[in-house]
C-alpha cells in the first residue's frame, strides 16, 4: 500500500536483546494522534507504565516524525524525543530540527522506539532496510561533534548523526541530544535517558521519499505558507535569529536576571541579537536555515579570544538569558563558551545555566559554603559560567551536585525556594510576573517549565493576533499583565502547539503567522486524512495535551504540582515595566482548569475523557467523576 | 541574452528547499537523493553551495553521448539555453556522469539520463529559494552582479592598503 505523508513503519530496536524489528505503523493511533509528540506519546503511554525508574531499562525512547518532516513544507523538519524525564518524573519532549530527521523518514520510518539497555556501549545504523547495532566502545567519552565525525567516517558520508556527549554517558540529569550540525533536542533530559541505555548515537540514511496525497493541495498549501513566511519580521528574523527577542523581552520586563530576582538586565544591549551579529556571528546579519526553513534563524558564532575560543552553533536567546542576565553576566565571548561546552558535551543550555544561576543565589546568600564550590561564587562572574559548565558536564567535585538540577540543589542545601522552576525543571528566560500567560503556561506544561510546547509568551509579547484562536473571538491585542483572557488563550494555544509538534514543524511558523488552517490544510493534504476542520484540528491537539497530563498522574503527578516558585507568587517584581506585578496564578488555574474540562484537582473528567476519545486510556482512579 | 539559474552563495542558507522541490517536481515525492540540484554545507565557515547543471554551451555531456541522447536547445517560454536528454534514444551507458565536470546529470534507476531541463522555465528550485540565492535571470545580470561583488572586495582591500 502507497503511504502518504506517514512512512507506515515503526523501527523498533531491543538493546538488551540486540534485536531490530520492522513493524506497521497503526493507523488508527496515527490518524488519532498524527506523528511526532502526539503518535510518540500515545505509543509511550501504551508500551510502559509511567511509574517506572527513567533510568531503568523498562523505559523507552522514542524518536517520532511528523507526516510533514521529509517534505518541502516550511519550517517542518522536525523530530520529537519522547521519554519519561529524570529531571521531572513526567512525561519528557524534546524536539530538534535536522537533516536527522529527515533521514529516519528516507529510510522508511516514522519512529524509532528504542527499548532495554545494551550491555556495553553501542550505536545504531540505519541504511534503509539495513540497520545494525554496532559496537560504541571506541566513542565513549566523544563529544557531540567528535562522535558524529567518526559515526560518519565509519558509516557514510551521507549518514546524518544524532548523539549524546559526554553528559549523556554520565547521566547528567539535563543532558540533550545533539544531531546534525549543533542541532539539540535539548530539554528534560532525554540524553540522559539516552546514555542509560548505553546508546551512544543513532546514523541514518534513506534513499526513499515523502509522497503526499494530492499534490496540488500540498503545493498550493506550502505556497501560501511559504508566502506568509516572505515578510520584514522574517528578514529580521534571519539577520539576528533568536537573539533578536532579548532586547523585546526586556522592553516587557521579563528578562531574568540574577536567578529571576529581577526582571531589567543593565547591560542587556551587550548581549542582544544586534551586538551576537555583529561581533561574534561568523555571517554577519544572515543566518543559517534548518531544511526547508524560509526563516534561517540558525548561526555559527567564532570567539578567538584564547580563554573563550570556540566554533560552532548558536548561542540562541534562551542560553543567553540564562547564562548571561540571568547569572548577571554580559561578556558573550564567555556566555558563547558556556553553549558551545554544552553543545558539545550534549547538556540543556538552559537547566545548565538555570542551575548555576542557583548556586549563584545560594552562594550569595551563604546557603552553600564557599568550600563546597570550591571558590566564591557570585552573580556576574563570567569565568565561573565556563567553568562551572565544564564542571556540571563531567560530574567533577561541586559540578557533582550541579548535574543533578537546580531543583535537587536547592533541596540538598534546605532552600527549595531557590529553585526557578516548575515540576523540577528550571523556567526558561522568561518571567511570569511579567508575562501573565507564560506564568500559566509555566505552571501547566505537562513537561514542566517550558517556554516552547504552548508560547503564550508570544501573543504577551508581540501582542499582534493574526491566528484563528484570536481573530475568530475578536481579540487583536493581548496585554501581557492582563489575566483575564489567559486561561482561553492559554489552552487554546498549548492545544495547536501540539498540533505544531505532532506534524514536525517549528514554533516559529507559528510566530511569524503562519496559522492554525494553513498547518491543518498541509497535514490534510500529506495525509490524505480529514482532520474535521479547524475544531476538529484543535479537539486532536487537544487530545495529546490530556494524554501527556493522563501520563503523568499515572507517574504520580498530580495538580498540585501545577504551581510556581514563592518567588513568581508573592514576591512582586522589583523593577522594571512589571513592578508590583506577582503571578496571579489562583486566579487563572482554576478557569483554565474548567476549559480544559478537568475538574478542581486538575484530574480529566470521564465525560471530556470521552469527547476527546480518551475514555479507553484514562486511567481507573480517574474513572469516576 | 540568455536566462540561467544564478547562484549567489554569499544568500545561501543551506536550507535545501532547491532539492526538496526539485525532487518534488521531477519525482512526485520529496526525496533530496534524486533531485537534481545539491547543496553541501560548511558549517564552520557558514557556507552552503549548491551545485547544479550550468546548461553549458559547449555541453560534455552532449559532447560525449554515443547515441546522440543530449543535445542544447532553447526553452519556448524563456528562450534560455536548455541541455536536455532525449529518453528514448538514451542507452544509458553512464557516459555522461563520467564527463560532466559539475556531477550534474546521472543515470536513474528507469535506466536513462535525468539532468536539469529548468522544469520547462519555471525552475522550482528558484521558486523556492526563499533566501534568494537562486535567480533565474539574464546571465549577462548575473554576472554584472558579480563583478559588482569582486569590485566592492578590491575597495575594502584598497581601503586597507591605504
Amino acid at each position: 500500500m502507497t503511504m502518504y505523508g506517514w512512512q507506515g513503519k515503526i523501527l523498533r530496536v531491543n538493546l538488551t536483546k540486540s534485536e531490530v524489528s520492522v513493524e506497521d505503523l497503526d493507523m488508527q493511533r496515527a490518524k488519532d494522534y498524527i506523528g511526532g509528540i502526539g503518535l510518540g506519546t500515545v505509543y509511550l503511554y501504551d508500551e510502559i507504565d509511567p511509574a517506572v525508574d527513567p533510568l531503568s531499562p523498562q523505559n523507552k525512547l522514542i524518536f517520532a516524525t511528523g507526516p510533514l518532516t521529509g517534505t518541502g513544507a516550511p519550517c517542518a523538519n522536525r523530530y520529537m524525543l519522547v521519554t519519561k524525564s529524570p529531571l521531572t518524573g513526567a512525561i519528557a519532549n524534546a524536539s530538534a530540527a535536522g537533516e536527522f530527521a529527515m533521514q529516519i523518514k528516507y529510510a522508511g520510518f516514522d519512529m524509532i522506539i528504542v527499548e532495554g539497555k545494551a550491555k556495553k556501549p553501542v550505536y545504531l545504523w540505519i541504511d534503509d532496510d539495513n540497520v545494525e547495532i554496532r559496537d560504541a566502545q571506541s566513542l565513549w567519552g566523544l563529544n557531540s561533534q567528535q562522535t558524529r565525525d567518526a559515526v560518519v567516517a565509519a558509516t557514510s558520508p551521507r549518514a546524518k548523526v544524532a548523539s549524546i556527549g559526554p553528559a549523556g554517558e554520565k547521566l547528567v540529569r539535563f543532558a540533550c541530544v545533539m544531531n546534525d550540525d549543533d542541532r539539540a533536542a535539548g530539554r528534560s533530559g532525554v540524553g540522559t535517558v539516552m546514555g542509560s541505555k548505553n546508546l551512544k548515537a543513532i546514523a541514518v540514511k534513506g534513499s526513499k521519499g515523502v509522497k503526499v496525497a494530492d499534490r496540488k493541495a500540498f503545493y498550493q498549501a506550502a505556497e501560501s505558507a511559504f508566502d506568509t513566511l516572505n515578510s520584514d519580521e522574517v528578514t529580521w528574523f534571519h539577520g539576528v535569529g533568536t537573539p533578536g527577542v532579548l532586547g523585546l523581552v526586556q522592553s516587557f520586563g521579563a528578562l531574568p536576571t540574577r536567578n529571576f530576582q529581577e526582571g531589567v538586565y543593565e547591560d542587556w544591549q551587550k548581549i542582544d541579537g544586534d551586538a551576537l551579529a555583529s561581533t561574534i556571528s561568523v555571517r554577519k546579519f544572515m543566518g543559517t536555515a534548518c531544511p526547508a526553513c524560509p526563516v534561517a534563524c540558525g548561526r555559527v558564532t567564532r570567539v578567538t579570544d584564547p580563554e573563550f575560543a570556540g566554533v560552532g552553533g548558536g548561542p540562541e536567546y534562551e542560553t543567553i538569558g540564562m547564562f548571561g542576565s540571568n547569572c548577571g553576566v554580559s561578556d558573550f565571548n564567555a556566555i558563547s563558551k558556556a553553549n558551545f561546552i554544552c553543545n558539545e558535551m550534549g547538556m540543556d543550555t538552559i537547566s545548565a545555566g538555570g542551575t548555576i544561576a542557583c548556586a549563584m543565589e545560594m552562594s550569595e546568600r551563604g546557603y552553600i559554603p564557599a568550600e563546597d564550590i570550591g571558590f566564591p561564587l557570585r552573580f556576574g562572574d563570567a569565568k565561573a559560567i565556563v567553568k562551572l559548565t565544564e564542571m556540571m558536564a563531567n560530574r567533577e567535585g561541586f559540578g557533582d551536585v550541579l548535574a543533578e538540577g537546580s531543583y535537587r540543589l536547592a533541596e540538598k542545601y534546605g532552600h527549595p525556594e531557590c529553585f526557578m522552576g516548575v515540576k523540577k525543571q528550571d523556567f526558561a528566560s522568561y518571567d511570569g510576573r511579567a508575562l501573565q500567560g507564560m506564568g500559566l503556561g509555566y505552571a501547566t506544561q505537562p513537561r514542566g517549565a517550558c517556554h516552547i510546547r504552548g508560547e503564550v509568551q508570544d501573543l504577551d509579547l508581540y501582542g499582534v493576533c493574526v491566528w484563528k484562536l484570536t481573530s475568530d473571538r475578536g481579540i487583536t491585542q493581548v496585554d501581557p499583565l492582563r489575566c483575564d483572557d489567559k486561561p482561553l488563550l492559554g489552552k487554546e494555544v498549548q492545544d495547536w502547539f501540539c498540533m505544531i509538534d505532532a506534524c514536525g514543524m517549528c514554533n516559529f511558523a507559528f510566530f511569524l503567522h503562519v496559522d492554525e488552517d494553513q498547518t491543518r490544510e498541509l497535514i490534510e493534504a500529506a495525509t490524505g486524512i480529514d482532520m474535521g476542520g479547524y475544531e476538529g484540528f484543535m479537539r486532536t491537539g487537544e487530545r495529546i495535551f490530556n494524554l501527556e497530563t493522563l501520563f503523568n498522574r499515572r507517574a504520580g503527578l498530580t495538580g498540585a504540582d501545577d504551581t510556581l516558585p514563592k518567588r513568581m507568587l508573592e514576591e512582586p517584581m522589583p523593577d522594571g515595566p512589571a513592578k508590583g506585578h506577582v503571578v496571579k496564578l489562583s486566579e487563572m488555574l482554576p478557569e483554565y482548569y474548567k476549559l480544559r474540562g478537568w475538574d478542581k484537582k486538575g484530574n480529566l473528567t470521564p465525560e471530556r475523557a470521552q469527547e476527546l476519545g480518551l475514555a479507553d486510556r484514562l486511567p481507573a482512579s480517574l474513572k469516576q467523576a | 541574452m540568455t536566462k540561467m539559474i544564478n547562484v549567489d552563495i554569499e544568500k545561501c542558507t543551506g536550507c535545501g528547499c532547491c532539492e526538496l522541490w526539485c525532487s518534488f517536481k521531477h519525482k512526485g515525492e520529496f526525496n533530496p537523493s534524486k533531485s537534481r540540484i545539491h547543496k553541501t554545507i560548511f558549517l564552520e565557515q557558514e557556507v552552503s553551495i549548491p551545485v547544479l547543471c550550468r546548461q553549458c554551451e559547449d555541453a560534455w555531456c552532449a559532447r560525449i553521448c554515443p547515441s546522440g541522447a543530449i543535445s542544447k536547445g532553447i526553452n519556448a517560454l524563456t528562450g534560455a539555453t536548455v541541455v536536455t536528454v532525449n529518453k528514448d534514444r538514451c542507452v544509458g551507458c553512464r557516459m555522461c556522469a563520467l564527463a560532466c565536470p559539475y556531477g550534474c546529470i546521472t543515470v536513474m534507476d528507469e535506466g536513462y539520463a535525468e539532468k536539469c531541463d529548468l522544469c520547462d522555465g519555471v525552475p522550482q528550485c528558484v521558486k523556492f529559494c526563499a533566501a534568494g540565492a537562486l535567480t533565474f535571470a539574464d546571465s549577462d545580470e548575473g554576472i554584472l552582479d558579480r563583478k559588482a561583488k569582486v569590485a566592492a572586495t578590491l575597495l575594502t582591500a584598497y581601503q586597507e592598503a591605504e
